[in-house]
């Protein structure tokens, strides 16, 4: 990065640490963490809408739809978490790529299950192989995105059904009183009003997804925990910057960025509350 | 909206038709010096230098990915790159899930490794090795309490701070943290274990596997794996 750095074990003190905490390494580190925020800020829509979705299916006056509606809520919330965000990426990868391998190589006869091996032709594999490395770092990403919106769906799910039968039933009541039809009851009274009911355990949530994205790593993207790990450990002389175990100190940084992090957003949710108590009947609804 | 969804995922299924032949390599990046992540960012190590000169010898354009240790196995199963080349020792049971190349490193010592000053007991003690390896085999095979660990880091970690009494692992990644730790680590035992490493290739591979087979035949002809040996592992190290 600067010019002196050219010879790292000539350098000392200051010197040697600007250049340490500025190699292409401490870089993808650096990077790492707007990764992590890029995911929370599109996995909690994500998990929304899935939630939404899931609520009002569990819902429903259909009972088809209510069957599939509950399953996914009740399944996802009883099988623990690993086993989906390992099970839903590599199902998907592989759902993919054998669709692919169908459409593009017809001509192929051999089977994709060989034994252990899962095999798909050259132009069926996703990303190819002669893909660009962004291409699969995006391709990862977006399938941990989806994992992460499936299972936590399910929760914001399951919060969401709760805040909906919180709702007062005299407020339904009033609105089919002056003649609004179901959906407009469902548009107009019961979603603005629930999220008061939903909002603590929607907060608790958001938190356990902040939590939770070191498992990013197991779905092969480099995540700040796992850059912490990768840089703290002891480095020997083949590397250009040696030092003994500083994971402590690594540590240290993401427990900070988390405790940040975590007062930010408790910060904005007791704004949040205080907004949505307003004009409700509730008891911090009429504190106000 | 229809429209959208329809045209992605088209594009999905549709992109690509012309390829050079790639070949992706997987390795862990954490157990130098045979493969690390140096301070560049990039993959090093001896494996590094190995396989981008076999790779040129084969006539292949070689990407690097690293993936993590525990799950190195499936990854390469499900296609999400083509060897592993990762320090892997050649046994009987990974034969029976992969297939290997020969090898490309002739079989070196483990060690055992213990802070200096503490009384070790190798075979009633607890001694950490990476899971998944086979220093964690034969320390299950011995009357010792085993303690596995994901990454080789963690296990001298371990050592460290007095979880275990030893940590077994591969001398080659253990002798330059004793040397260099200013006495803390002495190496307190030594057992041969493991038939080589090789690289581990999907057995429905028969062609890529022949093909870096070749590759380290001429390697091996022309003394060129030799001098990367001794390059990483010290002029002492086992050659071919």
């Amino acid at each position: 990065m600067f010019e002196y750095c050219a010879n790292p074990d000539s350098l000392e003190g200051f010197f040697w640490l600007s250049c340490y905490v500025t190699t292409p390494k401490h870089m993808s580190f650096y990077v790492s963490f707007l990764v992590v925020m890029f995911l929370l800020a599109l996995a909690a829509p994500l998990a929304m809408a899935f939630g939404f979705l899931g609520a009002i299916a569990s819902r429903s006056s259909k009972s088809f739809i209510k069957i599939i509606g509950k399953g996914y809520l009740a399944m996802i919330r009883g099988i623990p978490d690993i086993v989906f965000f390992l099970f839903i990426p590599i199902a998907l990868d592989q759902a993919f790529e054998f669709l692919r391998h169908k459409i593009l190589c017809p001509e192929v006869t051999e089977a994709i299950r060989q034994g252990n091996d899962f095999v798909v032709c050259k132009a069926a594999k996703l990303p190819l192989s002669t893909a660009s490395e962004w291409v699969h770092d995006v391709y990862g990403f977006s399938l941990a995105l989806l994992a992460f919106g499936f299972v936590f769906g399910a929760f914001t799910g399951n919060v969401l059904s709760g805040a909906m039968a919180a709702v007062p039933k005299s407020q339904l009541e009033t609105g089919a009183a002056f003649g609004f039809s179901s959906k407009q009851i469902f548009k107009r009274i019961l979603v603005p009003q629930m999220w008061i009911y939903a909002l603590p355990g929607l907060s608790n949530l958001w938190m356990i997804l902040i939590k939770a994205t070191p498992l990013l790593f197991l779905l092969g993207i480099e995540d700040i925990v796992y850059w912490a790990k990768e840089l703290g450990g002891m480095k020997t002389g083949v590397y250009e910057y040696s030092h003994p175990d500083w994971r402590a100190w690594y540590f240290g940084i993401l427990m900070i960025f988390y405790l940040l992090l975590t007062y930010v957003s408790q910060l904005f949710l007791d704004r949040l509350s205080s907004k949505l108590s307003m004009g409700q009947d509730t008891m911090a609804g009429k504190a106000l | 909206m229809k429209k959208i969804i329809l045209s992605a995922l088209l594009a999905t299924f549709m992109v690509g038709s012309t390829y050079a032949e790639t070949v992706r390599m997987g390795t862990e990046g954490a157990y130098p010096p045979y493969n690390f992540i140096n301070d560049n960012g990039e993959v090093d190590g001896f494996e590094r230098d190995v396989g981008d000169l076999l790779c040129a010898r084969a006539n292949l354009d070689c990407v690097w990915v690293v993936n993590d240790w525990d799950s190195i196995i499936p990854n390469l199963l499900s296609g999400n790159y083509d060897t592993i080349i990762a320090g892997m020792s050649i046994t009987d049971e990974r034969d029976e899930v992969i297939d290997f190349t020969q090898e490309y490193y002739p079989p070196s010592p483990s060690v055992f490794m213990a802070l200096s000053g503490a009384d070790v007991d190798l075979d009633g003690g607890v001694i950490a090795a990476q899971a998944s390896t086979i220093q964690a085999g034969y320390v299950a095979g011995t009357s010792a309490t085993l303690v596995e660990f994901a990454t080789a880091e963690e296990t001298v970690a371990a050592v460290q701070n007095g979880e275990v009494d030893a940590v077994l692992a591969d001398g080659d990644y253990l002798i330059p943290m004793i040397s260099e730790s200013n006495g803390e680590f002495v190496a307190v035992g030594e057992v041969s274990l493991g038939g080589g490493v090789g690289m581990g290739i999907r057995e429905s591979d028969g062609e890529l596997k022949a093909k870096m087979n070749a590759a380290i035949d001429s390697m091996k002809a022309d003394g060129s794996l030799n001098t990367l040996i001794k390059k990483w592992f010290g002029q002492d190290a086992n050659t071919f």
